[in-house]
């Protein structure tokens, strides 16, 4: 999804009023929260509209939360970050897709960006070495599994299996532990 | 269905001023310490000796004190009551009146003879007063709790745990107009006992409370 700096100042123009520059930053949000979110819940096109529309609503009821000086997309991020998190805590689900970036979102920011990339530098942190390792390779370096097998001198189905545990123990450290930024209680929503 | 719900959304767009986060929360704190305010008075009455309290020191340091708190924590929910708000640096300076204070205390100990500190330190209603500030906690935190549930907080316990200590400061505030108590030991232990209390009653509830 390429970015869009102009989101910025539609929104921008949406706080004072302007409600053709709303509608149009809203039409321009609706195909990347539907991206967003259908890359982290799946494919089931009626939770994804769900979401996409709770969002929406989010992003409108909760505009005056927006600070002025800080980027659109971090606040875009977070919100669409939260509403997933409330799905996931809702549903039951598991929230290891919700280690991806933002890509989706991209409103030509770094922050949303780095909370990502800390989310997961924080997720590798808890694995061993051995699992960070094949962690790493598969899903941040895009090295093949047949070669991470060979290197590691294990077979491919245990490869799979530790990245895949692996993943899932950095959603579960991810969930018990507070967000990257602030300091010590606090956290997802679910907390 | 998005499209018409976008079109709803932006049909009678309002302009949103600048300072509304700020105003909303100063309403939820205001109108709860004021309703302390009066609570105390109905209940448990100023302190008779009001007047002459006024005249000394420690009556506005135990009021700075309190207030310091609720004001502080106020700020600080101004930031967290933002998604990807981030409140580290204004939390630092939540650290400042509880380091006076404490070093206050801690001076007044040191100066005090020996037979003299346990009585600095429990005054004669070291049992009450962390339950009064918690009691009268109450009203600002239902305040903070509405102004905040307007608001998008991502963390919610830590805006909760933020939200009860301003909400405790706020409570102190309006019993300090009843107790007679002045000594800094019994203030540093006794009212941020209470305070802290009410910041584990905010973390407490925050997550369901304030889920939007």
């Amino acid at each position: 999804m390429p970015t869009d700096p102009d989101l910025n100042a539609l929104f921008l123009a949406g706080l004072d009023g302007d409600a053709r520059a709303y509608a149009r930053l809203l039409h321009a949000l609706r195909p990347r929260l539907q991206a967003f979110f259908a890359r982290r819940i799946g494919r089931d096109a009626g939770e994804v509209e769900d979401l996409v529309q709770e969002t929406l609503i989010a992003i409108h009821t909760k505009r005056a939360t927006f600070d002025r000086s800080q980027p659109f997309g971090a606040w875009l991020f977070a919100i669409a970050r939260y509403k997933l998190v409330d799905h996931f805590r809702r549903t039951g689900r598991r929230a290891q897709a919700s280690l991806d970036d933002a890509g989706e979102l991209a409103v030509a920011d770094e922050s949303a960006a780095s909370d990502a990339r800390a989310d997961v530098a924080r997720g590798l942190a808890v694995l061993s070495p051995r699992t960070r390792e094949l962690v790493q390779g598969v899903k941040l370096d895009g090295t093949p599994v047949a070669e991470l097998a060979a290197r590691t001198g294990l077979s491919e189905g245990a490869v799979k299996v530790a990245v895949h545990r692996g993943v899932a123990r950095m959603a579960a450290a991810l969930r018990g532990v507070p967000a990257s930024k602030d300091a010590p209680p606090g956290g997802s929503p679910d907390e | 269905m998005s499209d018409e719900l976008i079109e709803r959304l932006s049909r009678d767009l309002k302009p949103v001023p600048r300072l509304a986060v700020a105003r909303r929360l100063a309403i939820g704190l205001g109108v709860g310490a004021v309703v302390s305010a009066v609570l105390t008075r109905a209940t448990l009455g100023f302190r008779p000796d009001m007047t002459e309290a006024m005249g000394e020191a420690m009556f506005w340091v135990k009021l700075a004190y309190t207030a310091a708190i609720a004001g502080l924590g106020c700020w600080i929910v101004e930031r967290l009551a933002r998604p990807a708000g981030d409140a580290r640096r204004r939390t630092i300076w939540l650290l400042l009146p509880f380091a006076a204070v404490a070093m206050l205390a801690a001076w007044q100990l040191m100066q005090a003879a020996p037979g003299e500190r346990m009585h600095k330190i429990m005054g004669g209603s070291a049992d009450a007063c962390p339950w009064c500030v918690l009691l009268f906690a109450t009203p600002p935190m239902l305040g903070l709790v509405w102004a905040v549930r307007g608001l998008a907080p991502t963390r919610l316990r830590l805006t909760g745990a933020m939200l009860g200590l301003a909400a405790g400061g706020a409570g102190a505030a309006a019993y300090a107009l009843h107790c007679d108590e002045m000594t800094a030991p019994f203030l540093a232990v006794w009212y941020t006992l209470g305070i802290l209390g009410a910041g584990a009653i905010g973390a407490l509830v925050g997550p369901r409370a304030l889920r939007w």
